[in-house]
């Protein structure tokens, strides 16, 4: 958030740290500050100022930095610029000069703290590796002169595309994981998500973004005991969050209502028709292969392709599903696609093919790391 | 680029876990195996024979050469086996470690391999 008005982001690193340390030193004796949010902010720019006065070289545009911070510090009225601020900073982390992989760590360290090992565990990558992608990404915005602003409106769109990709990316990382660091970077996605919904109420992929991540979480209750697998078409509805889901329908229906249909809609329109059976009783095959066919168009990725082929097998039958996936098979992304593995094992012990199904479950299995599903695929092997 | 995957584990649990356990962990290993050969990144791998047929050899200064039992170095876990594979990169074969059954079992390393003209 200091980044808006710094500039130089490894400087407002350290201010917010030490601002962290001095908060922790001073609060328990004079007690919380009623705005934490607004007075580490506050904080952390007097002592960027000291640094920059220390330091008068070490930014470009200190002395603008300085007149600014002192201004700030003269009139401190912070808690209506801070969520525009935040908001800034995740633009920044997801600017096109920033290579994509380094979008999420970069927002999970700048705008959320998270340090660098932590990063690492969650995204599965060496710590090293992280670190030198951060450092990178961090010189290109300095390199770049990426201004901490949100984008002009005609730039808005495609923009917040990349945004919401970082911040659901670092949710589905984490979001059926036990261990706790990675635990806690989904959850901080779902802060992050909330903020965008909020900060944007006229983008409906905005919204939907935060639909989608409250979909997916409102059924992470419904694995088995001992965290066994259950798939989505098994689980019981009364397991599910309705809290939550009632949520993301509301804000599902707020995006739709805008008619700019987005990739974020597609994907939660998806998960909205595979939980209506929470009232409905069954699931709506047929709708939900025209929406896959829909992201699939939007998007080509090959996730969409895949579960579009299961709902077609749902649809039409193993045969048609089977049909659709073996028209995928020369793409070289699903040597090592876990999903699509275990969805053609499926199909294929459904339609009597029980060696084929066997070495597929097998190839499924090579290729997960989750002992949970590794367990539900060995039960399934016909 | 090439990578070895070294598979460290306790050898002593290893030898105590029950047949049925083990048979389903040789089913694992045998279904990675293929997951990797079938990717095209297998470039080989073998299980090794216990660390008490390990020896090991040093030449001294005066050029004589000594042989002792036992592994270079002692510790809880040791190399059970490894793995040679084609990977772009290195996430790619953490990737790859995070999915061998060693990593459940014990504790893989990813080490990248010297691009070295033979």
């Amino acid at each position: 958030m200091l980044a808006s008005r710094g500039g130089d982001l490894a400087s407002c690193e350290d201010a917010l740290a030490d601002a962290f340390a001095a908060a922790l030193a001073t609060w328990p004796k004079d007690g919380v500050p009623r705005a934490p949010e607004a007075w580490l902010l506050t904080a952390a720019r007097r002592k960027l100022t000291d640094h920059a006065r220390r330091d008068r070289t070490r930014i470009q545009a200190s002395a603008e930095l300085l007149r600014r911070a002192d201004t700030d510090i003269a009139s401190p009225d912070e808690a209506s610029g801070v969520p525009d601020e935040r908001l800034a900073l995740l633009f920044a982390c997801a600017h096109p000069a920033i290579e994509q992989a380094a979008r999420a760590p970069l927002m999970l360290q700048v705008v959320l703290g998270f340090d660098a090992a932590r990063i690492a565990s969650a995204f599965l990558v060496a710590p090293a590796t992280l670190s030198q992608r951060l450092v990178r990404a961090k010189r290109r915005l300095r390199d770049a002169q990426v201004a901490f602003e949100l984008p002009a409106a005609d730039q808005l769109a495609p923009r917040l595309d990349a945004v919401a990709q970082a911040i659901y990316a670092a949710y589905a990382d984490g979001w059926l994981d036990d261990d706790p660091d990675r635990r806690a970077v989904a959850d901080e996605a779902v802060w992050l998500a909330r903020m965008l919904a909020m900060s944007l109420p006229g983008e409906p992929e905005a919204q939907a973004l935060l639909a989608l991540i409250l979909y997916a979480d409102a059924r992470r209750g419904a694995r088995g005991p001992a965290g066994t697998y259950v798939p989505l078409s098994a689980q019981q509805p009364r397991l599910w969050n309705h809290a939550l889901l009632d949520e993301a329908e509301a804000l599902l229906q707020r995006a739709l209502a805008h008619h700019r249909l987005g990739r974020f809609q597609l994907e939660a329109a998806i998960q909205s028709a595979h939980v209506a059976r929470r009232v409905t009783g069954s699931v709506d095959w047929p709708a939900l292969m025209q929406l896959y066919d829909a992201l699939t168009l939007l998007t080509g990725s090959i996730v969409a392709r895949v579960n579009g082929a299961v709902a077609v097998a749902r649809a039409q039958g193993a045969a048609s599903g089977l049909a659709r996936l073996d028209a995928l098979a020369s793409d070289p992304a699903l040597r090592d696609y876990q999903p699509y593995w275990a969805a053609r094992a499926h199909l294929l012990a459904q339609t009597g093919a029980d060696d084929a199904a066997r070495d597929a479950y097998r190839r499924a299995i090579g290729l997960s790391s989750d002992p949970a599903l590794i367990a539900f695929l060995q039960s399934q092997m016909p | 680029m090439k990578y070895l995957l070294l598979i460290h584990s306790n050898e002593k649990s290893d030898q105590e876990i029950d047949p049925a356990e083990g048979q389903k962990l040789m089913g694992e290993y045998f279904a990675y195996t293929e997951a990797l050969k079938q990717a095209g990144a297998w470039l080989g791998g073998q299980r090794l024979r216990p660390v008490a047929e390990a020896a090991v050899v040093r030449v001294g200064k005066n050029g004589a050469p000594s042989v002792l039992n036992g592994p270079f170095i002692e510790t809880k876990e040791q190399l059970g086996g490894f793995y040679m594979i084609e990977a772009p990169d290195q996430e790619e074969a953490v990737r790859w470690a995070s999915r061998c059954p060693g990593a459940r079992y014990g504790t893989m390393e990813v080490r990248p391999i010297w691009d070295l003209p033979t």
